[in-house]
């Protein structure tokens, strides 16, 4: 810019306008890069782990399946876990986006809310008293998990709208912190009531843990994760205004209230469905959502499917690390993420200078 | 380049009594208010006039701002009409509103690292279908309005990065991005500098006069006021109190009813408009004067 401001008007030459915006070219490349990192790994990684594995044999029909050693591995012992871990990883890392738009905080996300604490609650009681009820592949847990989440998100939305520039760092945390303490507490109360046999299953699930028993815990939690992303496909242009906040957004035509809604609902929905499958993994939703920004910038229409993408690439890859690196023994995919995780989350709260 | 799609000020020839806004009779209390609390607007009329510079003036909690919330449909008022071309605003969509007003608001801080071009765009909104991405076109409207606002050099910058004075032009922009006939703005000068104060004055003067845009500020400063607005209105306890041409408004006495405060309000030859330079407040503070008991202030508070 020249110094004198009169003339750096006129100065600014016509600014050469390309003929298309840039977005349609950024998001193919986007969807296609991010797109095949998740198809790599969900490929690859089943391939992977402490017992060799031959292809050609796990897909031999020849073979009948009781006698097929390798089928049996691909497809029980690995096949679910990974699928369990991308669910997951999409859904924690895409619900990490909107909480961080819809607070306007890019240190938000479903565990430093405590929101993933408070689906833990809701999953934990269903556990605890079986409360059991099963229509088609929908069952309790994940609605219980999903009740949880979304009270929990309450919470902390009252606070955020009863202050004007979104929620400060000190307060999300400070809440985030309250209510996880809170809902420790009850998760303890709750566990003191049940046996000794759930107390240990709880215990395990709590660590987050993509040990997934068969097909069926996937089958209950990918219909509440499709909803969730179905719902989430309306909300990028909406988050990037609501990110200016909420009087810039509804002056742009935003239907605050709706968006606010939608998102509220589907970020509860895809924290609930996550948890009720694998327990409270840690760290997802801060994780993903900044390094795919720091890749895509931080257009919404952008990030949100890349996070969903690379959250489910990077949850397979944790996952891979957890049940190879000590095998025999395999670790709660948790442990990974929240070793990954927590420098992580100090060295974004260093780099905000606050 | 593409100028701003013309929304050519005043129709040739047509009767000048059609306002592009008007307010009638509203009133308007926020609900956590104490019960008996006056209203924040008292049965306040007004009507823009289409290609007019509206500032409206009054002191902390006049409602100035809430007035502004109600032009735009932000809030609705507890009673009275409040209408956009002579159609009541509740008939209009959000959306549809957008299109045809923008607001500014006093700072604006965006969470993520958007660069000045996404945040200009993101004016499209209203104009772009739920996944409709933006078209040529739209980039040139943009692109007009970056260089309407001077901004233009700084389309590749982050927001974040911006000086105070670049962020509230950015933020013009990206409302003249949504063509809009009607710009309302909430203090726009209110934490800038005074080379800021005048970059902004000069631009919305070259956007009502060039660009035939209707503007409605509110502001405390009283010669931002007087250089760059044609009419005026003083807002005091929620009532309109005085409206009108500016030369006619910004009078001593207005000024000693509103604040409370002397002034001296003189045509300016260099500057060429209105300056008002405040001599003394009319109250003296009751601190101020020479027997306050000292010893009461450091009196214990009871119990």
């Amino acid at each position: 810019m020249s110094p004198t401001r009169p003339q750096a008007q006129t100065a600014v030459a016509p600014f050469p306008a390309p003929a298309a915006p840039a977005i349609r070219r950024q998001l193919a490349v986007t969807l296609l890069a991010f797109g095949s990192l998740a198809v790599a790994a969900l490929v690859l990684a089943p391939l992977v782990g402490p017992e060799p594995i031959r292809l050609g044999r796990v897909f031999d029909r020849a073979i009948p399946f009781a006698r097929n050693v390798d089928a049996q591995i691909f497809f029980i012992a690995r096949l679910p876990r990974v699928l369990a871990a991308a669910l997951v990883g999409c859904a924690l890392a895409t619900a990490g986006v909107v909480f961080q738009a819809l607070l306007r905080n890019p240190l938000a996300s479903p565990d430093t809310l405590g929101v993933s604490a408070g689906a833990a609650l809701g999953a934990i009681i269903a556990i605890t008293f079986n409360l059991h009820l099963q229509a088609g592949s929908l069952t309790t847990v994940p609605v219980a998990s999903f009740l949880g989440a979304a009270g929990a998100l309450l919470v902390v939305y009252g606070l955020s709208t009863v202050r004007r520039r979104g929620l400060s760092t000190n307060v999300l945390l400070l809440a985030g912190v309250t209510l996880n303490a809170f809902f420790a507490a009850l998760i303890l109360f709750v566990q003191y009531l049940g046996n000794f046999t759930e107390t240990f299953r709880t215990v395990r699930w709590l660590m987050g843990d993509l040990d997934v028993a068969g097909y069926a815990p996937l089958a209950a939690a990918a219909p509440l994760v499709l909803i969730a992303l179905v719902a989430i496909a309306f909300l990028p242009r909406p988050l990037n205004l609501l990110s200016l906040g909420t009087e810039a957004a509804a002056s742009r035509g935003v239907d605050v209230a709706g968006a606010q809604r939608l998102a509220l609902f589907s970020a509860s929905l895809a924290t609930g469905a996550a948890v009720a499958l694998a327990g409270p993994i840690g760290f997802i939703g801060i994780i993903v959502p900044h390094l795919v920004r720091l890749l895509v910038g931080a257009d919404h229409r952008l990030v949100l499917p890349a996070s969903a993408c690379f959250g489910a690439a990077f949850l397979v890859a944790c996952d891979l690390v957890a049940r190879t690196a000590f095998a025999p023994l395999q670790l709660p995919v948790g442990v990974i993420t929240a070793v990954l995780g927590g420098p992580f989350f100090l060295w974004l709260l260093l780099r905000q200078a606050w | 380049m593409p100028d701003l799609p013309a929304r050519a000020a005043r129709p040739e020839g047509a009767p000048v009594v059609s306002p592009l806004a008007s307010i009638a009779d509203v009133t308007f209390g926020y609900p956590r208010r104490a019960a008996g609390a006056p209203p924040v607007l008292d049965r306040v009329s007004l009507q823009i006039a289409r290609g007019d510079l509206v500032g409206i003036l009054g002191p902390n909690g006049s409602g100035k701002t809430t007035l502004l919330k109600i032009l735009s449909g932000m809030l609705a008022p507890h009673s009275g009409r409040v209408t956009l071309d002579g159609r009541p605003l509740t008939t209009y969509t959000r959306r549809q509103i957008a299109r045809r007003l923008a607001v500014v608001p006093q700072e604006t801080y965006a969470a993520f690292d958007y660069s000045v071009l996404d945040v200009v765009l993101m004016g499209r909104y209203p104009h772009l279908g739920a996944f409709e991405l933006e078209q040529a076109d739209d980039l040139a409207v943009a692109h007009a309005a970056l260089a309407a606002t001077g901004t233009g050099a700084l389309a590749h910058r982050r927001f974040g990065t911006l000086s105070g004075g670049e962020r509230q032009r950015v933020i013009i922009a990206s409302a003249l991005a949504q063509s809009p006939d009607l710009l309302l703005l909430d203090e726009p000068t209110a934490s800038l500098d005074i080379g800021a104060q005048l970059e902004i004055a000069g631009l919305l003067a070259s956007l009502n006069r060039d660009h035939g845009l209707t503007i409605v500020l509110s502001t405390h400063d009283l010669n931002f006021a007087g250089s760059l607005c044609r009419t005026l209105v003083l807002l005091a306890r929620g009532r309109v109190v005085a409206g009108g041409e500016t030369a006619a408004v910004l009078t001593p006495a207005a000024i000693r009813a509103l604040y409370g405060v002397e002034a001296d309000v003189r045509f300016h030859e260099a500057a060429h408009h209105l300056t008002v330079t405040p001599i003394a407040s009319a109250h003296r503070p009751r601190d101020r004067s020479a027997d306050v008991d000292r010893d009461a202030l450091k009196a214990p508070r009871p119990r």
